[in-house]
């Protein structure tokens, strides 16, 4: 009998919930990683190990893993560091989270991304995309320490391991097929509303998320939700029929190329949901028309927001979805997305949230 | 010997580290590369790459504000607290 597990990053540590295949009913468990806030946390389904980037106010970064589903922790941030030189960038938080291919990825903030080949005990770095358009800000030592650019996501391909892509902050996508040797600009079609020095870069990617088809990406944007048919070499936007075009969160569904979701907020101070009414929305026709999913939901003074990391949905024959409130509710599915219930409250504003499916 | 005195933050990290503890060293820096042999990462806790004592870390030798090269006398007692900072 399987068990469905949900890894919770909060700002106050990370929580696990337990279900079996009805996803009905749960069981938290937590905090662990000692209360450090934690970015994003995964299951790496390879080796069952969970892993979660954490920075600790006092103590710094680290990345936190469990090989038995909890019960027992340990942190290493060796090898995570832009080194000692003079000028060199600072690391002050990792997450972006990645386990592909028998290694981990990390995304680091200055834009960094570091790999483990030894199960997270030690780090390198791979790549900090030097030279790409737009890193001289970056990377600019006058601007130390860093406190807004950073890379809080790579996306693996399922296929072929020297294959990924980065999201730097405000920059935009950056696609390698050498195992970070070289990169590429992946914006083509993007829209931005601001004045922007370089053609190829300058956008604001929230949430980049690859459908079964690995052709056939989807991203939510600081501004729009597009869908890419090319693997990223070019975007089409498909906002139209959302009641926004602002969001951080967005899952694709694992069976179905055509269905994506995401969570519209309000795009100014608030960014939380839209007139206090909760509600996840889905395509399932790659974005020509939008479904508005709310039952189960708050649809009252429910001013909440979900982050980039907020929203997962598991590989079950019917998925579940599943997302994490900036003030600690978390909302399950057992039907993509039809009814809803919550399953955890009074957590942690909560960073990330993942599922697996484990035996 | 140097009286030590850590954080209760650091000992849930390291299995075997008490909240006190006595060591033979130099100055601080030399202390904390003790430390850091006997628990491997301690270091990375309270130093950033520099290296110099992370900015929310706050050590004090007899009382005294430290740093880094701060120097230790035999009986010396260090404090190394978790500044305030969060919420």
């Amino acid at each position: 009998m399987s068990k469905t597990v949900l890894i919770v990053g909060t700002r106050k540590g990370a929580f696990l919930l337990e279900s079996d295949e009805a996803r009905r009913d749960w069981q938290l468990r937590g905090p662990y990683c000692e209360g450090w806030p934690i970015y994003h946390a995964i299951h790496d389904p390879s080796s069952g190990t969970i892993y979660a980037a954490g920075a600790s106010e006092w103590h710094g970064a680290s990345i936190w893993r469990s090989s038995d589903l909890g019960e027992t922790w340990a942190q290493s941030s060796e090898g995570l560091s832009f080194g000692e030189g003079e000028g060199a960038p600072k690391l002050s938080k990792v997450s972006g989270l990645t386990a592909a291919h028998g290694r981990l990825f990390a995304g680091a903030e200055n834009p960094g991304i570091f790999q483990s080949r030894d199960g997270g005990e030690t780090w390198s770095l791979l790549s900090s995309l030097e030279g790409q358009p737009g890193s001289e800000a970056w990377n600019d030592p006058a601007n130390q320490p860093p406190g807004h650019l950073g890379v809080p996501a790579i996306l693996p391909h399922p296929d072929d391991p020297t294959r990924y892509w980065a999201i730097v902050q405000g920059i935009g996508i950056f696609e390698t097929t050498d195992d970070g040797g070289s990169w590429t600009p992946r914006n083509r079609g993007l829209r931005a509303d601001w004045p922007r020095e370089h053609d190829e870069v300058g956008f604001c990617v929230h949430k980049l998320v690859m459908s079964p088809d690995t052709e056939r990406l989807y991203q939510q944007n600081h501004v729009g939700v597009h869908r890419s048919d090319d693997a990223g070499q070019s975007w089409n936007e498909i906002t139209e029929g959302l009641p926004a075009e602002f969001g951080f969160a967005a899952a694709a569904h694992p069976h179905d190329r055509d269905t994506f979701y995401v969570i519209p907020l309000d795009p100014g101070h608030t960014r939380c949901m839209l007139d206090g009414k909760a509600a996840v929305w889905r395509t399932s026709d790659a974005g020509s028309s939008w479904t508005r999913l709310a039952n189960g939901l708050p649809q009252a003074n429910a001013h909440v927001g979900v982050l980039r990391e907020g929203m997962a949905i598991d590989g079950h024959d019917e998925p579940g979805v599943y997302f994490g409130t900036s003030t600690g509710q978390l909302f399950a599915s057992a039907d993509e997305g039809e009814s809803w219930s919550e399953i955890a409250n009074y957590l942690p504003a909560i960073s990330s949230v993942e599922v697996a499916v484990v035996d | 010997m140097a009286d030590v005195h850590l954080p209760s933050t650091l000992p849930p990290l390291f299995p075997g580290l008490t909240r006190q503890l006595e060591l033979d060293a130099p100055d601080v820096a030399a202390l904390l590369d003790e430390l850091d042999e006997r628990w491997p990462g301690l270091r990375d806790r309270l130093c950033e790459p520099g290296p110099e004592i992370r900015r929310h870390i706050h050590v004090y030798v007899d009382r005294e504000r430290a740093q880094l090269d701060t120097a230790l006398e035999p009986r010396s007692r260090v404090d190394v607290i978790t500044a305030i900072s969060g919420g």
